[in-house]
């Protein structure tokens, strides 16, 4: 016992140190919004101004995310989906034998406020994906308010009638194909000529775009994809930790 | 930013990061940490990076407070230290 005191106290000592250091090491960062600080010398200085030219997306945030690096977005989308399949090989069991099914739902004041909040927050949701490269916004938080739209289906209603309206196996499929959009249209650039994801390209087969425009519309195109993997991940992670992988039962 | 809500936010920062670590309820600890989450949000609001601000209100205070949720109600509430 007075030895893992003795660890405790010599852990705390080692937190102090190491947090004296780090606060010791504010003093060499560049101050905020500093326009000679190392981080905005390179590349962010084009980005600034010739994203607008190059895109035709006003959101340098989002011009960033889904088309300069739009590979690292990509991989993104595949850790969202592997999370989400890595929990459903954890938890998921065989369904329990004797067990009654509860019906878990809530009130009819929390099933009320649902019912008139759930298309509110689908309508929102959509707006942020649709709108993701004009305002704030993008195919990740649009696709977590879509995630959490559904949860709140499931904890107001109880877990069995959510999944009735969208269904284990098309959670799993839609999951699957929002990363196949993605990388989809990644390599659709390639047949045409590009480079992955390359969206200029796809003014060939996009009717009546420029090559700006293109990259524009394509920004949108994958950012429904990511909308899709994150909406049904967040789902099936919430349903396989509610209900302890049975999905019998909500909270 | 104005330098004012700065601190008040950054104080609060501490001050629920502590009560989150140091709460024996593990389900009061989520909520707190929510409402850690939540205030992040306003310091990169407040700093101008809405998307992020934007990402943290709907990942960090949304979707992790109930999945954490979710998995505290399928233990005990008390925790021992």
């Amino acid at each position: 016992m007075s030895l893992l005191k003795e660890f405790k106290v010599l852990a705390f000592l080692v937190v102090l140190v190491t947090g004296a250091v780090l606060v010791y090491a504010i003093g060499d960062f560049p101050d905020w919004g500093d326009p000679i600080s190392p981080a905005s010398e390179h590349v962010s200085s084009y980005y600034i101004e010739n994203a607008i030219h190059d895109t035709a997306v006003p959101n340098i945030v989002t011009a960033l995310l889904a088309d300069y690096r739009g590979f690292d977005t990509m991989f993104e989308t595949v850790v969202v989906f592997v999370a989400g399949i890595a929990v459903l090989f954890m938890l998921r069991r065989p369904k329990r034998e004797s067990e009654v099914s509860m019906d878990v739902s809530g009130s009819p004041i929390v099933k009320t406020a649902t019912r008139i909040m759930v298309p509110m927050m689908q309508l929102f949701a959509l707006y942020i994906v649709a709108h993701g490269h004009h305002s704030p916004g993008g195919g990740f938080q649009g696709g977590v308010i879509l995630g959490a739209s559904l949860i709140l289906m499931a904890i107001a209603f109880g877990l069995p009638s959510a999944l009735k309206k969208i269904s284990n196996k098309a959670t799993v499929m839609l999951s699957a194909l929002g990363v196949l959009i993605f990388s989809g249209i990644g390599i659709l650039c390639m047949f045409l000529g590009g480079n992955f994801l390359d969206y200029s390209v796809l003014s060939a087969i996009l009717p009546g775009t420029d090559r700006v425009m293109a990259r524009s519309h394509a920004m949108l195109g994958v950012e429904i994809g990511v909308a899709l993997t994150v909406m049904t991940a967040m789902f099936s992670i919430y349903a396989d930790l509610a209900s302890e992988g049975q999905l019998d039962q909500g909270l | 930013m104005i330098w004012q809500f700065d601190i008040i936010i950054l104080t609060l920062v501490i001050v629920s990061a502590l009560s989150a670590l140091r709460i024996r309820d593990l389900l009061g600890s989520a909520i707190i940490f929510g409402v850690y989450s939540f205030l992040m949000c306003l310091l990169w609001a407040g700093m101008g990076a809405v998307d992020v601000a934007f990402t943290e209100a709907t990942v960090g205070a949304g979707i992790s407070t109930v999945l954490i949720l979710a998995t505290v109600l399928h233990t005990k509430r008390r925790t021992k230290d």
